[in-house]
């Protein structure tokens, strides 16, 4: 038993600062939402207790400013999972759909025995980080076919149209909201020798 | 287990309370990043105010609509999507319309910076060259919607005239004056840029700006100003409603 580096200092880093600039994007985007009667899902008093109405304006340019701190995040954390070798613990093999299913069974305690350990990452959690970086590119495409229908009308006409590709990145944000539920919960469940991993980049293993 | 080799490996703490003191410097330094991020943020919302913006995130803007004005193939256009003949148009906006007109005094006056050059009534303009399409058109707000049009191009609006295209810019005022767009001269030669005076094969109605209206299908719709009353020629930017209260100015699509 010992302490082993877990998660090195790039993800950490990439990982943390991710949360204020998906969280401002996130907020921002609903600025922008609130001004489409597409999206309005709720009665106008609950976008005006959340103080998220008629600020159209600042939603722009909030989201304008930081998508190139998303963006930069982003390449900065696909290079460096590249470039490291880390994608080899990341990206799903043959047996990952099936074994992503047994963590689900044992997670909704359906299911007794959880899977055997197959490397850092379970299938449910390797199919989830790979998905989310897809995810991010899609949220980016989308947001600039959205920006640029003119400019980029290949992009628009490819994602479906100027309505289509404004669903696909709306459906997207809201995978980010569900993904961060889940994440925080299974975080939670993980423990402390985990979650302090994520923080030090050390965690401390009885079989190490 | 962790695969990596990196000199992060030789600094592996060595014992629990080794750890319990890299873990303490850790959240120390996140704590610091985070109170940093947040006096940022602060900062940012609480600056002065340029056209109803933060200073930086208008000079955000202003970089982003350079840099795309540079990039920007000029030959591009939305999807040429028109509407059947007489067919009503989603509506947004009544600035600069709330005033009564008479459309028979109605005139629109061009002016040169300071100096009026031009003063044309309905049916001067009806004698220029006249150009007839259709456009996709795009809201801030995130729809669109699309109609055809006619009028004349503002490219040959300013041959007809003997006007300059080497302004820099050019401004739209109300008869009001209640509500002002100016443009780059650069969207303004498009194409399908026009002084329209008819809408899905009818003469355009009040509410969508008789007797003229811009039609600039490469910007923003709120760039399209609704009943013209005077037209600026200009090299100092003349006044836009909307991006004095913090819509981005470029607003090119």
């Amino acid at each position: 038993m010992g302490i082993r580096l877990k998660h090195s200092r790039p993800i950490r880093w990439s990982h943390w600062l991710n949360v204020p600039i998906l969280g401002l994007m996130f907020w921002s985007g609903h600025l922008i939402y609130w001004a489409n009667d597409v999206y309005l899902s709720a009665p106008a008093t609950v976008y005006e207790t959340l103080g998220i109405d008629h600020r159209l304006a600042e939603g722009i340019a909030w989201h304008f400013f930081v998508q190139w701190l998303f963006i930069i995040n982003g390449i900065f954390y696909v290079v460096t999972v590249a470039v490291t070798g880390h994608w080899r613990e990341l990206l799903p093999g043959k047996g990952a759909a099936r074994e992503a299913w047994l963590v689900l069974l044992h997670d909704l305690r359906l299911r007794r025995e959880a899977p055997p350990e197959s490397g850092k990452f379970n299938g449910a959690q390797k199919i989830a980080y790979s998905g989310i970086i897809v995810c991010g590119a899609g949220s980016v495409l989308t947001g600039y076919a959205i920006h640029k229908p003119v400019q980029l009308g290949w992009l628009t006409s490819l994602l479906g149209g100027y309505d289509s590709a404004h669903q696909i990145h709306y459906w997207l944000a809201m995978s980010y909201a569900v993904f961060f539920v889940i994440h925080v919960t299974q975080v939670a469940k993980a423990g402390w020798n985990n979650f302090r991993s994520m923080i030090t980049g050390y965690e401390f293993r009885k079989d190490a | 287990m962790s695969s990596e080799k990196t000199p992060e490996a030789h600094r592996v703490p060595r014992s629990l309370r080794d750890l319990r003191k890299t873990t303490l410097r850790s959240f120390a330094v996140g704590f610091f990043v985070a109170g940093l991020l947040l006096l940022g943020f602060v900062t940012v919302r609480d600056q002065e105010r340029e056209g109803g913006l933060p200073r930086l995130l208008r000079a955000s803007h202003e970089l982003g609509g350079k840099a795309w004005s540079r990039l920007f193939d000029p030959a591009r256009s939305p999807p040429i999507r028109g509407a059947p003949p007489g067919a009503r148009t989603r509506l947004n906006g009544s600035l600069g319309l709330k005033s009564p007109i008479d459309l028979r005094a109605w005139r629109l006056r061009v002016y040169v910076e300071d100096k009026l050059v031009l003063t044309l009534n309905q049916d001067e303009i009806r004698w220029l060259p006249r150009t007839d399409t259709a456009t996709e058109f795009y809201c801030v707000e995130g729809w669109s919607t699309h109609f055809s049009y006619a009028g004349v191009r503002f490219s040959e609006f300013l041959k007809a005239f003997g006007l300059s295209e080497r302004h820099s810019y050019v401004g739209f005022e109300t008869p009001d004056g209640e509500y002002s767009v100016s443009l780059d001269m650069q969207s303004m030669l498009h194409p399908q840029t026009l002084l329209a005076y008819e809408m899905n094969e009818r003469p355009l109605s009040l509410e969508h700006g008789a007797p003229l209206r811009l039609v600039v299908p490469v910007k923003y719709g709120f760039k399209s100003l609704k009943r013209i009353g005077l037209i600026r020629l200009s090299d100092i930017r003349p006044k836009d409603y909307w991006a004095e209260r913090g819509y981005d100015w470029h607003s090119g699509l």
